[in-house]
């Protein structure tokens, strides 16, 4: 019988920006089990609540993560909104929409960089970095904010986007979606891309269901699950569908995510042809009751933002479960059988954030 | 548009059955979390097909041992640990149990500690006549 080894891997770790840790059982170079370590780094910001007006806690909320910040934030909000039954008005609904796919464009152009980084690809990571950048530059044009765009609020959002600046950003991105292709061609059809990841961590849909996994993990494994099907914020007035793929593998995984770039910047040109004029804000009254749980599409999946209040100015309970704590069991799950050096490739397709993870 | 949300409650002996159901059912684990309450409310969400299940049992106190989930839902020793070390519940028989040592914080079982109100400042100036007294 071959001898069992346990190698560590992480917290600190070349391809983990963030920390995680892994205690990886092998067997000569094949991973037979793992075991997961978080909770480094945890904040406690949920507790925070407790201390902080409900409406000063959107700024907290936004901060929650670095990638997916606006998305944060907004479903703070809508959290909020439901229980206050605020009508949030119709052209706010748009803008929230622009904003989230705008996050979702940038964040899966930095996930491409960083899995060609993983693999030792560094023009791709450079080239999947510049395409990036030119959406901060739009991010930053339109909220003034790179990371942290604080333009959402409860009510509705505090900046406004005029219409035909709005149809030249769906036009900018139009441009942009012929680099992307030239990009997404790269990690479709070069052949040492897809040694590293075509039959990599396979997972088949009925195990992603059990295991809970979310996003485009989920949709990989064709399960068309998709938070946005849910019609928050403008997506109920918006013609989309889920991306998926059925092989259930890392370059699946990379498929969905290149497919949902284009399908964001279809969504924005949409929101830019349909977008209603009127007010950015309604004005809040009162303080929340009761309990929702707010659900919405993140770039790594569903997001729950667990709002529960008793009529006071601060919440009594604020319980976030983010997509990559979601995706840990199915990532574990895939590791028995793949080679060392797959490890940190296979850890980033599920796209971890640490930093929401440990909120 | 307004999610439907159906939010049930259980009790801790009905738990196991009512998850057993859920997966019997075709529903993926969303989430369980707690919340500090005059005791403990603990919640279990499912979806299917974007339908939302929650299930709720409330807890006197965290001395009371409640059963995992872990059986039916393997992923659920995530949850599990961390209501272990945030609230300081008593899971039994959770599949990967991490003795406390799931989240390296400070003080365990922070979350069970009841939210403390700071007393209002006094105020020290008298406010003009006719001016908007915000404190009343």
């Amino acid at each position: 019988m071959t001898k069992r080894t346990i190698i560590p891997f992480g917290p600190q770790h070349p391809v983990l920006p963030e920390p995680i840790h892994l205690d990886l059982v092998v067997e000569d170079e094949t991973v037979v089990e793992a075991i997961p370590s978080i909770g480094f780094i945890h904040r406690g910001l949920e507790k925070l609540v407790e201390k902080r007006d409900f409406q000063e806690f959107v700024y907290v909320a936004e901060r929650i993560c670095g990638i997916c910040s606006f998305i944060h934030g907004m479903t703070y909000c809508h959290g909020v909104e439901q229980l206050m039954k605020i009508e949030v008005p119709a052209r706010a609904h748009y803008l929230r929409t622009v904003w989230s796919e705008l996050s979702r464009i940038h964040s899966h152009l930095l996930w491409l960089g960083l899995t060609a980084d993983a693999f030792g690809f560094e023009s791709l990571f450079m080239h999947s970095w510049r395409l990036r950048e030119k959406v901060l530059d739009i991010i930053e044009a339109t909220t003034g904010g790179r990371v942290i765009f604080g333009s959402c609020k409860i009510g509705g959002v505090r900046r406004d986007i005029e219409n035909a600046e709005l149809k030249a950003i769906a036009a900018r991105l139009q441009d942009y979606a012929k680099e992307y292709k030239e990009l997404g061609d790269v990690f479709l059809n070069d052949l040492t891309v897809k040694r590293r990841l075509c039959g990599v961590g396979t997972l088949s849909g009925a195990d992603a269901l059990q295991l809970g996994a979310v996003g485009p993990m989920l949709r990989a494994s064709g399960v068309a699950q998709d938070m946005r099907l849910l019609k928050y914020a403008a997506y109920g007035e918006i013609a989309f569908a889920p991306i998926t793929a059925s092989e259930g593998d890392s370059y699946a995984r990379c498929a969905v995510r290149i497919g949902e770039i284009f399908q964001s910047v279809d969504i924005i040109r949409q929101c830019s042809e349909k977008i209603p004029a009127g007010a950015i804000e309604t004005k809040v009254v009162g303080f929340p009751d009761g309990e929702f749980y707010a659900r919405t599409e993140q770039p790594r999946g569903e997001v729950i933002y667990y709002v529960k209040a008793n009529g006071t100015k601060n919440l009594e309970r604020l319980r976030v479960r983010t997509p990559t704590f979601a995706n840990i069991p199915a990532m574990l799950k895939v590791m028995p059988g793949i080679q060392l050096a797959d490890v940190p490739v296979l850890v980033l397709t599920i796209d971890p954030c640490i930093s929401c993870t440990e909120r | 548009m307004i999610e439907f949300q159906d939010l049930r409650e259980t009790t801790p002996e009905r738990l196991l059955g009512e998850v057993q159901e859920m997966r019997n059912s075709g529903y993926r684990l969303v989430q369980i979390g707690a919340t500090r309450t005059e005791g403990f409310e603990i919640n279990y969400s499912f979806d299917r097909n974007l339908a939302f299940v929650n299930l709720k049992i409330r807890l006197a106190d965290n001395d009371q041992v409640i059963p995992s989930i872990t059986d039916v839902y393997w992923s659920a020793f995530l949850y599990e640990n961390e209501l272990h070390d945030l609230f300081g519940l008593q899971i039994r028989n959770i599949n990967i149990d991490y003795q406390g040592n799931f989240y390296k914080v400070t003080r365990p079982a922070a979350f069970a500690e009841r939210p403390v109100v700071a007393p209002r400042p006094k105020r020290t100036v008298k406010p003009a006549a006719d001016t908007e007294d915000r404190e009343k």
